[in-house]
């Protein structure tokens, strides 16, 4: 579609994203392979832009990767998100802020599913008042942290010491972006820019000085699909689609890949290894892979944060040629060190991360 | 018992069935079609015709385990459809009836309750690092066994608090929490789903060979988890 085209889609589905005071829940699948970024979003929310964001230690898993492979029923998980809503509502917020685009979804889900079919939210309020003893308010604002960044993103282009720009030729780099699928693919409204041609993650790659990658399978799944990666002999299908990806986007050069997702990041980043090492295929430039980051690490190295105090070494393909072509500086020989430099081994990398 | 009925209870079936007009579009777009021999177009059809025999073969059939509940049909529809949500409501039918068992991918739900739904009740998260053991995720490279065998110090690095009191990721959740999740457990029927996934699995089991042993089942914990007859994908 045409760039007009565009523009006419996202200012039919813009949402309100509150201004402060959020009531953070986390993600499970980013808590284990980027904890760092999880760390960064409050980082950049507290000390960047001076913003209120509560995290509870008491509040779980939404249970969504249970729900969404059928082990969870539905009314177990409304209750459950309603126990997230009613300690949002006990610590005195309104807005809930969502690092998890499955619970996102979940949220927006059930939240619809009370207004459509008041009886479930009747029962859920017993459920929970019968289990916990707790009451609760649904939120007044449901915003993924990806669309605070978004909303904020002028600010962190105004804060930052580095653009997405390649520092040698001072050209723009070429992002591709990656949505999650729940974050609209089931609500168009929800998502800033609808489903088709969500602007979430593209509005910051622009406002930082990228460039976005429009290629053919922009939108397709990265392969997650719940039960089809938790089990080993499911597999094929999760790569099968990831390689989708990659062999579509591979002809435009693609300087890094972005996602606003837990798993995605995850996958885009271990099958470019996976495939490596089965077929010797590389899709990045000078037989290296794409590197890829989530929104926060982003959003971290425009405002200039040491990209291992962020986690980037807990990624299987390196990601030092997008940080070389930024010209950020970085010490190497800590990539893989733990806490105050202290020796813990690294790994023995091999394909993309050699 | 009438198993369209028993489909009509369910909101997900609710919502995710309007008036199918067999235009194909959710199996263009869906990615389980390209995978596997699957057809979302064709789910909508077998429901749509409230066919009880036909209805039952799907419920016993490795079909309804394909699809990734990525919803990309939800947003392409022109009928406002939803394959995946008809999906959902199948598979809670099937595994309340047992006929998970009849199939190949059916029967991966026992390990899947036996990990993800145990961590969820037990620990209060869907995953953990300690699942991660690299034998059973050779996907996650090298880095991921670096990171599985230097847990505490990488996550430590990182700001995560793991296994720490108070907030931040990989938080120990209190105990506390944990109990409440337990109650809304036994109170909303998510014990009733995962203990009919545990009983009729067991049966199964028990057909197959597979002894309880010591180890309730791991034989075939395993057996499931690995298992892939190469008759699923699309030729």
């Amino acid at each position: 579609m045409k760039q007009e085209g565009k523009i006419k889609v996202w200012q039919d589905y813009q949402k309100e994203i509150a201004d402060d005071h959020y009531f953070y829940v986390r993600s499970c699948i980013r808590q284990n392979f980027f904890p760092g970024s999880e760390q960064t979003f409050l980082k950049i929310l507290r000390s960047e832009l001076h913003k209120d964001i509560y995290e509870n230690p008491h509040h779980t898993s939404c249970s969504g990767i249970g729900y969404h492979s059928d082990i969870v029923p539905f009314g177990t998980i409304q209750t459950i998100v309603a126990r997230q809503f009613a300690l949002m509502t006990e610590a005195g917020y309104q807005n809930i802020a969502v690092s998890c685009i499955t619970s996102f979804g979940i949220y927006n889900e059930i939240i619809e599913t009370w207004k459509e079919f008041p009886a479930e939210l009747d029962k859920t309020r017993e459920y929970l008042k019968r289990s916990t003893g707790r009451t609760f308010e649904i939120p007044q604002n449901v915003a993924h942290a990806s669309d605070i960044v978004y909303k904020f993103r002028q600010q962190i282009a105004e804060l930052g010491h580095n653009r997405l720009i390649n520092h040698k030729t001072g050209k723009p780099l070429k992002i591709v972006e990656h949505i999650g699928c729940h974050y609209s693919k089931m609500f168009p409204s929800k998502g800033i820019g609808g489903a088709e041609f969500p602007h979430v993650l593209a509005g910051m790659i622009e406002a930082w000085g990228g460039e976005v990658i429009d290629y053919p399978e922009r939108r397709h799944c990265c392969g997650f699909g719940f039960r089809q990666y938790l089990i080993m002999s499911n597999r094929g299908y999760s790569i099968s689609n990831s390689r989708k990806k990659f062999e579509s986007m591979e002809p435009y050069q693609p300087d890094a890949i972005v996602s606003n997702c837990p798993g995605c990041p995850m996958f885009l980043d271990r099958w470019q290894y996976v495939i490596e090492e089965m077929e010797g295929k590389t899709y990045g430039q000078n037989g290296q892979g794409i590197p890829v980051m989530t929104y926060e690490e982003m959003a971290g190295l425009v405002l200039g944060y040491d990209p291992w105090d962020m986690g980037m070494q807990m990624h299987q393909t390196n990601v030092e040629p997008l940080l070389d072509k930024m010209g950020i500086q970085y010490n190497p020989d800590l990539k893989y060190a733990g806490k105050d430099g202290k020796t813990i081994g690294s790994p023995v990398m091999v394909g993309c991360g050699g | 018992m009438e198993l369209y009925e028993e489909l009509s209870t369910d909101i997900r079936f609710i919502e995710g069935l309007n008036s199918c007009m067999n235009c194909g579009i959710c199996t263009a777009i869906c990615p389980a079609a390209e995978f596997y021999d699957y057809d979302p177009r064709l789910i909508a059809t077998i429901v749509h015709s409230k066919d009880e025999k036909r209805i039952e073969e799907l419920l016993k059939s490795d079909v309804i385990w394909y699809c990734g509940e990525c919803m990309s049909c939800k947003t392409r529809c022109p009928r406002g459809n939803t394959v995946g949500l008809i999906i959902m409501a199948l598979r809670s039918l099937s595994q309340e009836l047992g006929y998970f068992t009849e199939s190949e991918k059916g029967r991966q739900q026992l390990a899947i309750k036996r990990v993800i739904g145990e961590n969820i009740v037990y620990k209060g998260y869907c995953v953990l690092p300690e699942n991660l053991v690299p034998e059973m995720h050779p996907e996650q490279g090298p880095v991921g066994e670096w990171i599985f065998q230097n847990k505490k110090e990488v996550y430590k690095r990182v700001g995560a608090n793991y296994n720490g009191d108070g907030t931040g990721a990989l938080r120990k959740i209190p105990q506390e929490s944990l109990d409440e999740i337990y109650r809304i457990f036994e109170i909303t029927g998510g014990f009733d789903r995962l203990d009919k996934i545990e009983h009729f699995s067991k049966i199964k089991a028990e057909s197959m060979g597979f002894t309880e042993g010591r180890d309730d089942y791991s034989d075939y914990i395993s057996h499931i988890f690995t298992t892939n007859n190469g008759k699923h994908n699309r030729q």
